[in-house]
């Protein structure tokens, strides 16, 4: 074995006891951090998870992300230009030509888009009055673009396909209204339209007012209910990766000149939150770990102050100082990886058992694990953070251990 | 007398403070090879001082000294401490060894330090050295298992580990009780007289300083005419 390390082993071996209580420190630390981040990664993973799942990952809208400049204005772009009796254009609500939009989106790999017309109605049955966000799209579309198909618990979104007098209903809407698949309903909107539509999927989100407001309908039937024919006033992109969306949101907005909406975008503050949440965390199980280093720091410099006599003779033998530093720097590393060889299994089985517990809220028949997320980043993560506290620890009474003059000691003085 | 292997012009040694304290003060001294020199004087007169000087653990104040002929008083601390694992020996009067190593462990950390030999041959080295001085029985015992003099005879292996020119020894009997002392004079004179090593003692027993081939008197920090 190596000198120094031969060396760096006795000393802590000597005191048994309060190296094992320091390693625990380092140990229990990098088991803490493992366990809390990957409940942390899980919960924040299931909830992205949720997000990209529930909601288009690019919505094109059909409106400007910057008002667009008046011809006048750009022709005297440093004038002052004042003008009377101006009557803005009638325009109808919606994205001009876009099935050229949707052409140009088709030919992008890994990206799948549908038109879609949302618009309000009014559903009236046995007296009562509900009102509806109708969500038109073409039947055969919906369930590649959206995951509503994953939550049918009654009917198939694909009898939409068979039958474009169909509606989609949420369990809520259902159970408010007593409402069953095949029963007809009629909605109107606001344009004085009113059609039959008889339902043919119920579909449950476990999100009350999406379930009791959200219907899915056929983009034509919708288009002629709102009076706006061949009209969208949405086009809905999913991705194979979700997480290009900010990328390929910014080249759709660029190519057809609507804003384009990223799921990133979309939940900015939900996103910044979480970004938040991760660094308290962080910072907390870090805490954990520097408190653990606090013991390392204990137990090396005790060792120095008791082992100055013998430093002294080390050093008046030949050692040089940087010969002392690396001996207890070398103590340091050895609790540092034996911290870790202890703390990321004992960190694995947290984190196994975390996964095992599961949970039923009140009001759900189902139950719910907890989300557990860990990969190789949490691991190097928590392994070098609790190596750097140990070594941090070590370094102070280290370099206090390889300025000592031999002399000094010999003397019978001290440090 | 052929050339030195220690030689002192003026050495000085003076601790800075509010009030200065010397502890050597020009001290001009020649030692040869082979030569048995006894330091005496009484308590805190600067023997140990000059020893400390002598032995590069501490850096002179003022003047020069010459270790085999080269001038060491300018040298770097790595530079000394190079020194002192290659060319000297420290005996001290308590044994000093590291507790958690064996007698064998303890002898050959110096050796290991030095880096010339593998791990196999500091061995070699380390069980020769403490079978020459008596300890065959003790080579793998940790030091609070042998007695007194045992020890001390274990700590004047290790000072013979790396075949230093120079044995340095402070009070080397002072711990010990009489046989162990007479044993462990009997050693130090043999290295002296047979194997022709140069050996500075600082005692306080006049009797181990007749023993020796010159005694140089300290008091108050300067060389004292002998009475």
């Amino acid at each position: 074995m190596p000198l120094f390390l031969n060396i760096a082993l006795r000393h802590l071996l000597a005191r048994r006891r309060q190296t094992l209580v320091s390693l625990m420190g380092i140990a229990l630390g990098t088991a803490f951090f493992l366990g809390i981040s990957a409940m942390m990664q899980g919960s924040e993973s299931d909830f992205i998870h949720r997000l990209i799942d529930n909601s288009p990952h690019i919505i094109i809208q059909d409106e400007y992300r910057n008002s667009q400049i008046q011809p006048v204005a750009r022709l005297y772009p440093d004038a002052v230009v004042q003008m009377h009796r101006v009557k803005p254009e009638t325009e109808t609500r919606g994205i001009r030509n876009y099935k050229q939009d949707l052409d140009y989106l088709r030919r992008l790999p890994g990206l799948q888009a549908s038109p879609m017309l949302q618009g309000q109605g009014l559903l009236s049955f046995a007296g009562k009055d509900m009102g509806l966000s109708l969500n038109g799209m073409i039947p055969k579309d919906i369930e590649t673009v959206s995951t509503i198909g994953q939550y049918m618990v009654d009917g198939s979104i694909k009898d939409l396909v068979e039958d474009p007098d169909g509606i989609i209903i949420g369990t809520e809407l259902a159970r408010v209204l007593s409402l069953e698949r095949g029963e007809a309903i009629t909605v109107s909107a606001a344009t004085g339209q009113s059609h039959a539509f008889k339902i043919l999927g119920i579909f449950h989100t476990g999100r009350a007012a999406f379930d009791e407001t959200e219907v899915f309908l056929s983009l034509k039937r919708t288009q002629a209910l709102l009076d706006r024919p061949n009209r969208a006033n949405a086009i809905v992109v999913k991705l194979a990766d979700p997480y290009q969306a900010q990328t390929v949101a910014a080249q759709v907005e660029a190519h057809v000149g609507y804003k384009s909406v990223s799921w990133q975008e979309a939940s900015e503050d939900i996103l910044s939150t979480l970004a938040l949440r991760n660094i308290i965390m962080y910072s907390v199980v870090s805490a954990v770990l520097v408190v653990a280093a606090f013991g390392i720091y204990n137990v090396i410099s005790t060792v120095v102050m008791e082992k100055q006599r013998d430093i002294a003779i080390l050093k008046s033998m030949g050692f040089h100082a940087d010969d002392v530093l690396q001996i207890f720097l070398l103590q340091g590393i050895i609790l540092g990886i034996s911290g870790c060889a202890l703390g990321l299994p004992m960190g694995t089985a947290i984190m196994c058992a975390l996964g095992r517990l599961t949970f039923k809220f009140p009001g759900t028949s189902q139950l719910t694990q907890m989300p557990i997320d860990w990969g190789w980043k949490q691991f190097a993560i928590a392994g070098s953070f609790a190596f750097v506290a140990a070594v941090g620890a070590a370094v102070l009474p280290a370099r206090k251990a390889a300025q000592l003059k031999p002399v000094d000691i010999l003397r019978g003085g001290g440090m | 007398m052929s050339e030195p292997v220690l030689k002192a012009e003026g050495l000085t040694r003076q601790l800075s403070g509010d009030v200065p304290v010397t502890l050597v003060q020009d001290v001009d001294i020649e030692i040869g090879r082979g030569e048995f020199v006894a330091i005496t004087g009484p308590s805190g007169s600067g023997k140990s001082s000059l020893l400390y000087l002598l032995g590069l653990l501490d850096k002179p104040t003022g003047g020069k000294l010459w270790l085999e002929g080269s001038e060491v008083s300018s040298l770097t601390e790595e530079q000394l401490a190079d020194l002192r694992l290659s060319h000297l020996g420290f005996v001290f009067q308590s044994n000093f060894l590291l507790p958690e190593f064996s007698a064998r462990e303890n002898v050959e950390i110096p050796i290991r330090r030095l880096g010339r030999s593998s791990e196999n041959e500091a061995r070699a080295r380390a069980l020769g050295l403490l079978k020459d001085l008596g300890l065959e029985a003790q080579v793998e015992k940790l030091p609070h298992q042998m007695s007194g003099g045992q020890a001390q005879r274990v700590a004047i292996a290790r000072s013979l580990a790396n075949n230093p020119a120079v044995i340095l020894a402070d009070e080397p009997t002072g711990n010990l009780d009489t046989v162990s002392s007479a044993i462990v004079r009997d050693i130090l004179k043999k290295l002296a007289r047979e194997k022709g090593r140069t050996v500075v003692v600082v005692t306080h027993d006049l009797g181990f300083a007749a023993e020796c081939d010159r005694r140089i008197q300290i008091v108050d920090g300067r060389i004292s005419p002998l009475a």
